[in-house]
């Protein structure tokens, strides 16, 4: 592994002065430590921010779960408050990688990376979540995802918390890689007072919503109005393990298993 | 560098490693307790299982430095007054082994499987070892171990 400095910072004040163009933000490291073994990144400092106490933890308040950046993905499956609130939360979390990722990823890293197969950006779309970060900034999902990997966080920006909206009702369906149980194709189906949305991860570059069915859905929350809807293949991801109709056909496939879980 | 200090299986251990040190790499080059494997590298196969804390991690993926002020037990820690662990009894008994290099990483996250699920299922004990690969394909044996083993402590 290539060289770097490691820093274990406790507020969030310290997390700003230290980075630079060449640091990365540590908390859980399920993809950081891979990423500079690898040789994806490399970089000069090495930011731990797992000691800032208040970006961790669990709080349900109104309409609102509210989730700290550096609370794992085994403490958000096993929170009796997010089972209760939002319980396909709880089961996404539950079904990110294996019990050992669970005990070290954090969602704010899962989410900082957006990696296009991940889980949690599905839910941040379904659910409409609130990205907030030390600058103050509170960024709505469907603003705060750009691309591959990419987000609108500024270079040092730290999110802090997720604030998630309660729904009326949710599931999260996902066609797992048998290896390493990433999201071939996600689907988190949310149904608001407003309106529903379905959030799809795994089928594109970005985790996006899938309008065309969030729109009939709204409308009429069943399965039956979504049945033959097509699913244009064309910005589709394809490679070994689906081709790009198979994923279009799978996000379909999936919001209806989601929607009749319901 | 940096200065660290932690428990390893009992043991309090005070050392400077290179900030980039692996717990996998702290435990098998400077400590050589060569029972924690490395497989993967990359936090995929599980060969590096160990518990910090209490909870199984795999070592390969978290720093030393990260690491540092924590309880890590690994496959050595288990021996207690010479007497094997019950799953490590188990696995030697239905024989949950063949080439042997996944076992260090099975064992350790097995225990931590039983420490909240008193009596899992087959699928339970198969779903929450997910993280550990085994290339002889010996799951039968493993998964009949954990579920001996369960029964046994």
């Amino acid at each position: 592994m290539k060289k770097f400095n490691y820093h274990s910072i406790k507020d969030t004040k310290e997390a700003s002065k230290l980075s630079s163009a060449n640091s990365i933000f540590l908390a859980g490291g399920m993809t950081v430590i891979p990423s500079i073994k690898l040789g994806l990144g490399s970089y000069k400092d090495v930011i731990d921010i797992k000691e800032i106490k208040k970006l961790s933890g669990i709080k349900v308040s109104g309409k609102i779960v509210k989730i700290g950046a550096t609370t794992k993905h085994a403490e958000v499956a096993s929170s009796k408050d997010v089972k209760k609130a939002i319980p396909s939360l709880a089961k996404l979390a539950g079904g990110i990688g294996d019990p050992q990722v669970r005990n070290r990823g954090t969602i704010g890293g899962s989410i900082a990376n957006n990696d296009p197969s991940a889980d949690y950006p599905a839910a941040c779309i379904a659910l409409n979540a609130t990205i907030n970060t030390n600058n103050n900034r509170k960024i709505n999902a469907e603003n705060f995802f750009r691309g591959m990997f990419e987000t609108c966080l500024k270079k040092g920006e730290l999110i802090e918390s997720i604030d998630f909206e309660i729904p009326q009702k949710s599931d999260y369906q996902k066609l797992k890689n048998p290896a390493s149980r990433y999201a071939v194709v996600g689907v988190y189906v949310a149904k608001h007072k407003s309106g529903t949305i379905v959030g799809v991860t795994g089928a594109k570059s970005c985790v996006y919503n899938e309008k065309s069915l969030s729109d009939k859905l709204s409308k009429n929350f069943s399965s039956n109005s979504i049945d033959s809807t097509e699913i244009s293949p064309s910005e589709m991801n394809s490679d070994i393990h689906a081709s790009a109709e198979y994923r279009a056909n799978m996000v379909k496939a999936l919001a209806i298993k989601a929607v009749d879980a319901c | 560098m940096k200065k660290i200090s932690l428990e390893v299986n009992g043991k309090n251990i005070e050392k400077e490693v290179p900030d980039h040190t692996t717990l996998s790499d702290l435990l098998r080059d400077t400590l050589n307790l060569t029972g924690t494997h490395v497989g993967c590298d990359t936090s995929q196969c599980g060969a590096c299982v160990v518990h910090v804390d209490g909870k199984s991690i795999k070592s390969c993926t978290a720093l030393a430095a990260d690491i540092s002020g924590s309880k890590v037990t690994t496959i050595e820690g288990l021996v207690k007054n010479g007497k094997m662990h019950p799953m490590q009894e188990a696995f030697k008994k239905l024989h949950g082994l063949q080439c042997g290099f996944c076992t260090p990483g099975m064992v350790m996250s097995a225990i931590d499987l039983i420490k909240t699920q008193k009596n899992p299922s087959e699928s339970e004990i198969r779903k929450w070892l997910e993280g550990n690969i085994c290339r002889c394909t010996g799951y039968q044996n493993i998964v009949a171990a954990v579920k001996e083993a369960s029964t046994k402590m």
